[in-house]
Protein backbone atom coordinates (compact mmCIF):
# COMPACT_ATOMS: atom_id res chain seq x y z
CA UNK A 1 0.00 0.00 0.00
CA UNK A 2 1.46 3.31 -0.96
CA UNK A 3 2.25 5.36 2.36
CA UNK A 4 -0.19 7.70 4.55
CA UNK A 5 0.40 10.85 2.64
CA UNK A 6 0.04 14.20 4.28
CA UNK A 7 -0.28 17.84 2.89
CA UNK A 8 0.91 19.89 5.68
CA UNK A 9 0.66 23.03 3.34
CA UNK A 10 -3.02 22.98 3.03
CA UNK A 11 -2.99 23.62 7.30
CA UNK A 12 -3.47 26.80 6.40
CA UNK A 13 -6.95 25.97 4.75
CA UNK A 14 -7.76 23.89 7.33
CA UNK A 15 -7.22 26.40 9.64
CA UNK A 16 -9.17 29.18 7.86
CA UNK A 17 -11.97 26.66 7.32
CA UNK A 18 -12.26 25.78 10.66
CA UNK A 19 -12.61 29.70 11.83
CA UNK A 20 -15.44 30.13 9.21
CA UNK A 21 -17.33 27.65 10.69
CA UNK A 22 -16.67 28.42 14.36
CA UNK A 23 -17.82 31.81 13.50
CA UNK A 24 -21.00 30.86 11.50
CA UNK A 25 -21.93 28.34 14.41
CA UNK A 26 -20.61 31.16 17.19
CA UNK A 27 -22.81 33.85 16.12
CA UNK A 28 -25.83 31.80 15.58
CA UNK A 29 -25.15 30.68 18.94
CA UNK A 30 -25.00 34.27 19.78
CA UNK A 31 -28.20 34.72 18.67
CA UNK A 32 -30.01 32.10 20.30
CA UNK A 33 -28.91 33.08 23.48
CA UNK A 34 -29.40 37.10 23.44
CA UNK A 35 -31.99 37.84 21.34
CA UNK A 36 -35.57 38.04 23.35
CA UNK A 37 -37.64 35.34 22.16
CA UNK A 38 -41.22 36.43 21.29
CA UNK A 39 -42.83 33.97 18.90
CA UNK A 40 -46.17 34.09 17.26
CA UNK A 41 -48.02 33.08 14.30
CA UNK A 42 -47.20 36.34 12.00
CA UNK A 43 -43.54 36.08 11.83
CA UNK A 44 -43.20 32.67 10.40
CA UNK A 45 -45.33 34.40 7.25
CA UNK A 46 -43.20 34.93 4.54
CA UNK A 47 -42.45 38.89 4.41
CA UNK A 48 -44.07 40.23 1.37
CA UNK A 49 -43.90 44.06 1.86
CA UNK A 50 -46.55 44.07 4.87
CA UNK A 51 -49.35 43.06 2.34
CA UNK A 52 -50.18 39.25 3.17
CA UNK A 53 -48.79 36.68 1.29
CA UNK A 54 -49.93 35.73 -2.16
CA UNK A 55 -49.42 32.31 -3.57
CA UNK A 56 -46.97 29.93 -3.79
CA UNK A 57 -43.58 30.44 -2.79
CA UNK A 58 -42.12 27.70 -4.91
CA UNK A 59 -43.01 28.22 -8.62
CA UNK A 60 -41.30 26.63 -11.59
CA UNK A 61 -38.11 27.90 -13.15
CA UNK A 62 -37.86 28.47 -16.58
CA UNK A 63 -36.37 26.15 -19.00
CA UNK A 64 -33.63 28.75 -20.18
CA UNK A 65 -31.94 29.00 -17.13
CA UNK A 66 -31.26 25.36 -17.69
CA UNK A 67 -29.76 26.25 -21.01
CA UNK A 68 -27.39 28.36 -19.66
CA UNK A 69 -26.48 26.15 -16.77
CA UNK A 70 -25.91 23.31 -19.08
CA UNK A 71 -23.17 25.61 -21.36
CA UNK A 72 -22.01 27.30 -18.32
CA UNK A 73 -20.51 23.80 -17.02
CA UNK A 74 -19.65 22.43 -20.65
CA UNK A 75 -17.45 25.69 -21.13
CA UNK A 76 -16.35 25.28 -17.11
CA UNK A 77 -14.59 21.89 -18.30
CA UNK A 78 -13.00 23.82 -20.87
CA UNK A 79 -11.58 26.41 -19.01
CA UNK A 80 -10.02 23.76 -16.22
CA UNK A 81 -7.68 22.31 -19.54
CA UNK A 82 -6.17 25.61 -19.39
CA UNK A 83 -4.96 25.48 -15.62
CA UNK A 84 -2.35 23.08 -16.10
CA UNK A 85 -1.40 24.61 -19.91
CA UNK A 86 -0.68 27.60 -18.04
CA UNK A 87 1.43 25.79 -15.46
CA UNK A 88 3.74 23.90 -18.04
CA UNK A 89 3.74 26.41 -20.89
CA UNK A 90 6.84 27.37 -20.44
CA UNK A 91 8.26 24.11 -20.45
CA UNK A 92 6.27 22.99 -23.82
CA UNK A 93 6.51 26.43 -25.38
CA UNK A 94 5.35 26.82 -29.09
CA UNK A 95 3.66 23.23 -29.06
CA UNK A 96 1.41 23.95 -26.28
CA UNK A 97 0.31 27.21 -27.93
CA UNK A 98 -0.43 25.38 -31.04
CA UNK A 99 -2.56 22.32 -29.50
CA UNK A 100 -4.49 24.47 -26.62
CA UNK A 101 -5.27 27.13 -29.97
CA UNK A 102 -6.62 23.92 -31.45
CA UNK A 103 -8.02 22.84 -28.99
CA UNK A 104 -10.31 26.05 -28.01
CA UNK A 105 -10.99 26.52 -32.09
CA UNK A 106 -12.86 23.72 -31.83
CA UNK A 107 -15.06 24.93 -29.14
CA UNK A 108 -15.19 28.13 -30.76
CA UNK A 109 -17.55 26.15 -33.40
CA UNK A 110 -19.86 24.68 -30.47
CA UNK A 111 -19.40 28.93 -29.28
CA UNK A 112 -20.45 30.23 -32.88
CA UNK A 113 -22.82 27.46 -33.18
CA UNK A 114 -24.49 28.23 -29.79
CA UNK A 115 -24.79 32.01 -30.71
CA UNK A 116 -26.72 31.19 -34.12
CA UNK A 117 -28.63 29.21 -32.58
CA UNK A 118 -29.59 32.12 -30.43
CA UNK A 119 -29.23 29.73 -27.09
CA UNK A 120 -27.64 32.92 -25.35
CA UNK A 121 -30.98 35.07 -26.20
CA UNK A 122 -33.45 35.55 -23.24
CA UNK A 123 -36.79 35.81 -25.55
CA UNK B 1 -1.30 8.61 12.39
CA UNK B 2 -2.69 11.95 11.51
CA UNK B 3 -3.27 10.92 7.99
CA UNK B 4 -5.21 8.44 8.90
CA UNK B 5 -7.56 10.33 11.38
CA UNK B 6 -8.08 12.69 8.44
CA UNK B 7 -9.19 10.21 5.77
CA UNK B 8 -11.00 8.68 8.90
CA UNK B 9 -12.97 11.78 9.26
CA UNK B 10 -13.68 12.16 5.54
CA UNK B 11 -14.58 9.06 5.00
CA UNK B 12 -17.15 9.32 7.55
CA UNK B 13 -18.19 12.63 6.55
CA UNK B 14 -18.69 12.02 3.15
CA UNK B 15 -20.73 8.14 3.99
CA UNK B 16 -23.34 10.32 6.17
CA UNK B 17 -23.38 13.27 4.05
CA UNK B 18 -24.57 11.37 1.17
CA UNK B 19 -27.04 9.25 3.23
CA UNK B 20 -28.14 12.74 4.18
CA UNK B 21 -28.06 13.80 0.03
CA UNK B 22 -30.61 11.42 -0.08
CA UNK B 23 -32.65 11.00 2.53
CA UNK B 24 -33.68 14.98 2.91
CA UNK B 25 -37.22 15.35 1.84
CA UNK B 26 -36.24 18.85 0.96
CA UNK B 27 -34.60 18.85 -2.20
CA UNK B 28 -32.50 22.61 -1.72
CA UNK B 29 -31.66 21.17 1.85
CA UNK B 30 -30.62 18.25 -0.48
CA UNK B 31 -28.32 20.09 -2.66
CA UNK B 32 -27.16 21.88 -0.09
CA UNK B 33 -25.57 18.46 1.96
CA UNK B 34 -24.06 17.97 -1.81
CA UNK B 35 -22.24 20.74 -1.77
CA UNK B 36 -20.54 20.13 1.71
CA UNK B 37 -20.04 16.67 0.14
CA UNK B 38 -18.24 17.92 -2.73
CA UNK B 39 -15.61 19.85 -0.65
CA UNK B 40 -15.22 16.93 1.62
CA UNK B 41 -14.11 15.20 -1.49
CA UNK B 42 -11.85 17.34 -2.64
CA UNK B 43 -10.36 17.46 0.81
CA UNK B 44 -10.25 14.05 0.16
CA UNK B 45 -8.77 14.07 -3.30
CA UNK B 46 -5.91 16.59 -1.71
CA UNK B 47 -5.20 14.13 0.83
CA UNK B 48 -4.47 11.25 -1.89
CA UNK B 49 -2.06 13.78 -3.61
CA UNK B 50 -4.08 14.86 -6.66
CA UNK B 51 -4.48 18.46 -5.90
CA UNK B 52 -5.66 19.38 -9.73
CA UNK B 53 -8.45 16.89 -9.06
CA UNK B 54 -9.53 18.60 -6.03
CA UNK B 55 -9.40 21.83 -7.65
CA UNK B 56 -11.45 20.26 -10.66
CA UNK B 57 -13.85 18.90 -7.30
CA UNK B 58 -14.82 22.48 -6.49
CA UNK B 59 -14.51 24.40 -9.76
CA UNK B 60 -16.33 21.76 -11.79
CA UNK B 61 -18.48 19.92 -9.72
CA UNK B 62 -19.51 22.53 -6.78
CA UNK B 63 -19.28 25.39 -9.13
CA UNK B 64 -21.26 23.90 -11.73
CA UNK B 65 -22.70 20.79 -11.65
CA UNK B 66 -24.64 21.54 -8.60
CA UNK B 67 -26.08 24.58 -10.06
CA UNK B 68 -27.10 22.66 -13.16
CA UNK B 69 -28.84 19.75 -10.28
CA UNK B 70 -30.14 22.86 -8.48
CA UNK B 71 -31.60 23.68 -11.96
CA UNK B 72 -33.74 20.35 -12.34
CA UNK B 73 -35.18 21.02 -8.28
CA UNK B 74 -36.34 23.94 -9.22
CA UNK B 75 -37.42 23.17 -12.68
CA UNK B 76 -39.81 20.29 -11.47
CA UNK B 77 -42.45 20.91 -9.11
CA UNK B 78 -41.72 18.56 -6.19
CA UNK B 79 -44.66 19.41 -3.40
CA UNK B 80 -45.41 15.72 -4.02
CA UNK B 81 -42.47 14.46 -3.51
CA UNK B 82 -41.52 17.28 -0.33
CA UNK B 83 -44.50 15.69 1.72
CA UNK B 84 -44.45 12.02 0.27
CA UNK B 85 -43.13 9.49 2.58
CA UNK B 86 -39.86 7.78 1.63
CA UNK B 87 -38.31 4.03 1.51
CA UNK B 88 -41.22 2.40 1.72
CA UNK B 89 -40.38 0.02 -0.92
CA UNK B 90 -38.90 -3.30 -0.67
CA UNK B 91 -35.88 -2.21 1.94
CA UNK B 92 -34.74 -6.13 2.60
CA UNK B 93 -33.86 -6.23 -1.23
CA UNK B 94 -31.89 -2.70 -0.58
CA UNK B 95 -29.92 -4.19 2.30
CA UNK B 96 -29.18 -7.62 1.08
CA UNK B 97 -27.64 -6.12 -2.56
CA UNK B 98 -25.89 -3.59 0.31
CA UNK B 99 -24.32 -6.64 1.66
CA UNK B 100 -23.41 -8.73 -1.54
CA UNK B 101 -21.44 -5.43 -2.44
CA UNK B 102 -19.56 -5.27 1.07
CA UNK B 103 -18.72 -9.31 0.29
CA UNK B 104 -17.44 -8.06 -2.98
CA UNK B 105 -15.39 -5.30 -2.06
CA UNK B 106 -14.04 -7.67 1.23
CA UNK B 107 -13.09 -10.35 -0.97
CA UNK B 108 -11.51 -7.69 -3.66
CA UNK B 109 -9.66 -6.13 -1.36
CA UNK B 110 -8.41 -9.46 0.07
CA UNK B 111 -6.92 -10.76 -3.37
CA UNK B 112 -5.90 -6.74 -3.78
CA UNK B 113 -2.01 -6.28 -5.04
CA UNK B 114 -0.52 -3.08 -5.74
CA UNK B 115 0.64 -2.75 -8.82
CA UNK B 116 4.77 -2.27 -9.75
CA UNK B 117 5.66 1.90 -8.96
CA UNK B 118 5.47 3.88 -11.96
CA UNK B 119 7.97 7.13 -12.84
CA UNK B 120 5.58 9.25 -10.75
CA UNK B 121 5.81 8.09 -7.20
CA UNK B 122 3.94 10.14 -4.35
CA UNK B 123 7.39 11.97 -3.68
CA UNK B 124 8.20 13.06 -7.43
CA UNK B 125 4.60 14.55 -7.33
CA UNK B 126 5.13 16.09 -4.43
CA UNK B 127 8.25 18.01 -5.64
CA UNK B 128 6.95 18.75 -9.00
CA UNK B 129 3.56 19.85 -8.15
CA UNK B 130 0.44 17.87 -8.86
CA UNK B 131 -0.78 20.08 -11.95
CA UNK B 132 2.40 20.80 -13.31
CA UNK B 133 3.16 16.87 -13.63
CA UNK B 134 -0.55 16.54 -15.12
CA UNK B 135 -0.06 19.21 -17.89
CA UNK B 136 3.49 17.69 -18.67
CA UNK B 137 1.88 14.20 -19.42
CA UNK B 138 -1.43 15.73 -21.01
CA UNK B 139 -0.24 17.69 -23.21
CA UNK B 140 3.09 15.68 -24.77
CA UNK B 141 2.10 11.92 -24.44
CA UNK B 142 -1.78 12.23 -24.42
CA UNK B 143 -1.74 14.85 -26.83
CA UNK B 144 -4.60 12.77 -28.94
CA UNK B 145 -6.43 12.54 -26.18
CA UNK B 146 -6.70 15.92 -25.04
CA UNK B 147 -7.37 16.96 -28.56
CA UNK B 148 -10.82 14.67 -28.73
CA UNK B 149 -11.90 15.77 -24.98
CA UNK B 150 -12.44 18.99 -27.03
CA UNK B 151 -14.50 17.53 -29.87
CA UNK B 152 -16.58 15.50 -26.80
CA UNK B 153 -17.30 18.94 -25.50
CA UNK B 154 -18.44 20.41 -28.84
CA UNK B 155 -20.92 17.25 -29.37
CA UNK B 156 -21.96 18.35 -25.61
CA UNK B 157 -22.75 21.59 -26.44
CA UNK B 158 -24.99 20.98 -29.93
CA UNK B 159 -26.36 18.17 -28.23
CA UNK B 160 -27.72 20.63 -25.43
CA UNK B 161 -28.90 23.48 -27.88
CA UNK B 162 -30.54 20.93 -30.43
CA UNK B 163 -32.69 19.05 -26.99
CA UNK B 164 -33.55 22.38 -25.30
CA UNK B 165 -33.91 24.53 -28.30
CA UNK B 166 -36.43 22.04 -29.57
CA UNK B 167 -38.19 21.99 -26.47
CA UNK B 168 -38.53 25.68 -26.56
CA UNK B 169 -40.03 25.94 -29.81
CA UNK B 170 -43.13 24.19 -28.87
Amino acid sequence: MPSAFLPEEYLPIVIFMMIVIAFGLGTLAAGIIFRPKRPYREKLVPYESGNPPVGEPRYRFSVKFYIIAMLFVIFDVEAVFLYPWAIVFDKIGLFALVEMLLFIAVLVVGYVYAWKKEAFRWD
Amino acid sequence: MMAEGIFIYLAAAIVILSVLVITRSNPVHSMITMLVLFFHIAALYVTLNAEFLAAIQVIVYAGAILVLFLFVVLLLNLKEEMVARRYIGPWPLGVLAALGLLVVIVLSLKSFIPGPSGVFTTEVVRAETNTKVLGQILFTEYLYPFEVVSMILLVAIIGAIVLAKKRLRN
